[in-house]
């Protein structure tokens, strides 16, 4: 079985996330980057499928080379071959930009079974680049999945659960599959020192945009078809009301505000 | 360009990997082992795992064979959060691997190094006897070579490592003769825990360092294989120095480890806790504290780093080691002290993790040396004329 994870560099969750406002990016430097936390339960969903059917992992991500460091992480990780796509002309990508840019390298690794990302990424927040991939790719999108319960690569078939309102619904679907997992569907492990050690020397191999046969006039802020016109931070919150007097009628007062904001229901 | 301060890629890698580890597996249990005073065999086994076991080890014998400053790294971020883990890795490195791996012969490595440095079995290094301690040498243990045999008497205190149910094997420093000048011929040997002979005690009401395993053990006419020599006979005097050398590092590590994360939890706290209307730490007399408290700690790593360093380049190292030792575990106590202090009457209760940091720096002024021992050691080292007792 061939696998595929799309991994992203984000800013630390929890660090403070500075913006610059007129150009509506984010400060990235002096901020310390990390993996999407969401893909880190993509990248292990990867590692417990090749335990359990064989095969072999490929994980790309689309960023500047401090990206390397999450391809390395991988690395550690024992996943198989890792690919930086990198170009300038990727600058200035919307999701669906950079899902040209992952499909074109998921094709050209060529007889993949399975792509794994992770929901959404953390600093964006959109949550679909995974859908578009698999609409670029024209493969079966299975979204917010918070479990795998049987991929069979010979008859082209995968069973996942979704989480859905209220409930779980069990999707069947055909082969080639882009899975978005959710948290919790794993308990991602650590790389041990012997990963760490031979993934640390590794050069990081990179596509940009002539490798992926990519036109540069349709990539990057040319292919992007949204753009962010404005960034506001939002107002320091005012400060909050203490309520005084004796506890019943201030559980009243504020019981009724709750009611009045439509918090709780009368 | 011969003066470099960055870490390596490995090494980067695996500060983040450790700290990962260390926050989101010792942090949430660390104080209620340290309440039951338990020894943990799952964090134990996780730290085997991650491959935290024989850092300086060659991978022949499931070492990563990654240098002690990633060695040094590892004990620092575990010591950030927990110190009695911090021992168990430490003493299980330094102590228990590294007499074995470095004086053992081809045998002896084979049989013991694999599952040490896998994390599935611990060795200890059995020194300290009741009477002595600082003045190591006045061992009284005996070995007596009888036939195949080595025949051990007398006993041991306050060996990290040495009586858990994965303790497998202790390396006994004894007296085995009398050497020409008339001094005690001091050998090492290697004694598997289960030889009849051998029972062990495990010692508890510690103040520090409670979730380590200490015991007290006792030889009385335990009988191992004369094979079970570690190195050559009368070597076991040098043997203990030059592992104390390395242990230093270790013990090092800790001190600093701890310091950085004692001053996290300062820095956090006097952030956050407002009396008079404002944050504590804008007052500029605990700014100040936090920003000596950094300051100390830089010169800590500097000093360490730099002993880490010469050790990995086969240099010289037990000045900058016995240095760095006490200086890092002095500065730790000076931090942590003004770490509490921040705290107020909160630092001195055990739901704040800066509590268990205060008594666990204790150790460090003591144990593998006292600091008063390590300043006989640097005194030496720098000439100061006579013994410097
Ligand atoms: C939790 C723990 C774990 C330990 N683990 C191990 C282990 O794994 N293996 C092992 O072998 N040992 C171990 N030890 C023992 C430790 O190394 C000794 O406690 C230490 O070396 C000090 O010896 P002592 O306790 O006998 O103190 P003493 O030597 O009696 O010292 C008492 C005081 O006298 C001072 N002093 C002594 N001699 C001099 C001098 N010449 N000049 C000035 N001051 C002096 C000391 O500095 C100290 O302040 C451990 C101890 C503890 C508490």
């Amino acid at each position: 079985m061939k696998i595929v994870v799309c991994i992203k560099q984000v800013p630390d969750t929890e660090a403070e996330v500075k913006w610059d406002i007129p150009k509506g990016t984010l400060k990235r430097d002096g901020m310390n980057p990390i993996t999407n936390p969401f893909d880190e339960f993509a990248l292990e969903e990867a590692l417990l499928t090749r335990e359990k059917y064989d095969g072999e992992i490929v994980a790309i991500t689309m960023g500047p080379e401090k990206a390397s460091d999450v391809l390395r992480n991988a690395l550690a990780l024992t996943v198989n071959s890792v690919y930086r796509c990198t170009d300038e002309a990727f600058a200035g990508s919307d999701t669906y930009a950079t899902a040209s840019v992952l499909a074109a390298a998921i094709k050209k690794i060529g007889d993949v079974d399975i792509v794994f990302c992770g929901k959404q990424s953390t600093d964006g927040n959109t949550g679909v680049v995974a859908a578009e991939l698999a609409t670029l790719l024209g493969w079966s999108p299975l979204t917010y999945v918070s479990k795998v319960r049987q991929i069979d690569a010979a008859s082209k078939k995968i069973v996942v659960e979704r989480a859905v309102e209220g409930g779980t619904e069990v999707v069947e679907a055909k082969l080639p599959a882009v899975v978005s997992v959710i948290k919790g569907i794993n308990e991602p492990r650590l790389p041990n020192l012997i990963g760490i050690k031979k993934a640390a020397k590794v050069e990081i191999p990179q596509w940009n945009a002539a490798d992926l046969n990519l036109d540069k006039s349709k990539v990057g802020s040319a292919a992007a078809s949204t753009k962010v016109v404005e960034i506001a931070v939002p107002p320091p919150r005012g400060a909050g009301e203490i309520l005084k007097g004796e506890i019943d009628e201030i559980v009243n007062i504020a019981t009724d505000r709750l009611i009045d904001l439509k918090v709780i229901k009368s | 360009m011969a003066l470099d301060f960055d870490l390596t890629e490995e090494q980067q890698m695996l500060r983040k990997m450790v700290r990962n580890f260390a926050e989101k597996e010792i942090a949430p249990v660390a104080q209620e082992l340290d309440d039951k005073e338990e020894f943990s065999y799952h964090l134990t086994k996780r730290m085997g795992d991650l491959g935290l076991f024989g850092p300086f080890v060659s991978e022949d014998y499931g070492g990563s064979n990654v240098g002690y400053i990633s060695y040094i790294i590892a004990v620092e971020e575990i010591a950030r959060i927990d110190g009695s883990q911090a021992a168990t890795l430490a003493a299980g490195n330094s102590l228990g691997i590294a007499p074995i791996y470095y004086y053992g012969n081809e045998e002896q490595k084979q049989k013991w190094l694999p599952d040490l440095c896998a994390g599935r079995a611990l060795a200890s290094f059995g020194l300290t006897e009741p009477n002595a301690g600082s003045d190591a040498g006045a061992s009284k243990t005996t070995a007596v070579l009888e036939g195949d045999y080595w025949v051990l008497n007398g006993s041991k205190i306050f060996i990290t490592n040495s009586t858990t149910d994965m303790s497998k094997v202790c390396t006994v420093q004894a007296v085995t003769g009398k050497r020409a000048d008339g001094r005690p011929e001091i050998s090492c040997i290697l004694v598997p825990n289960g030889t009849p002979g051998f029972t062990t005690k495990t010692m508890h009401g510690k103040m520090v360092w409670r979730a380590s395993n200490t015991g007290e053990l006792y030889f009385t006419d335990c009988k191992v294989p004369k094979e079970n020599l570690l190195g050559r006979r009368g070597d076991g005097f040098h043997q203990m120095l030059a592992t104390l050398d390395g242990g230093r590092l270790s013990i090092a590590a800790m001190g600093l480890g701890g310091a950085q994360g004692a001053f996290e939890l300062a820095l956090k706290y006097a952030s956050e806790r407002e009396q008079f209307g404002r944050p504590i730490g804008t007052f500029q007399v605990n700014a100040f504290k936090l920003a000596d408290m950094a300051t100390e700690i830089e010169l800590a790593r500097l000093l360490l780093y730099k002993a880490c360093w010469l050790c990995e380049q086969h240099r010289p190292f037990g000045k900058e080691s016995a240095m760095a030792k006490m200086y890092c575990s002095e500065m730790y106590h000076r931090v942590v002290n003004q770490a509490v202090q921040l705290h107020g009457g909160y630092g001195l209760m055990k739901e704040y993790p800066i509590e268990r940091h205060y008594r666990n720096q204790k150790l460090l002024d003591i144990g593998e040396g006292t600091s008063e021992v390590q300043r006989i050691v640097i005194a030496r080292h720098i000439g100061v004329p006579g013994r410097a007792l």
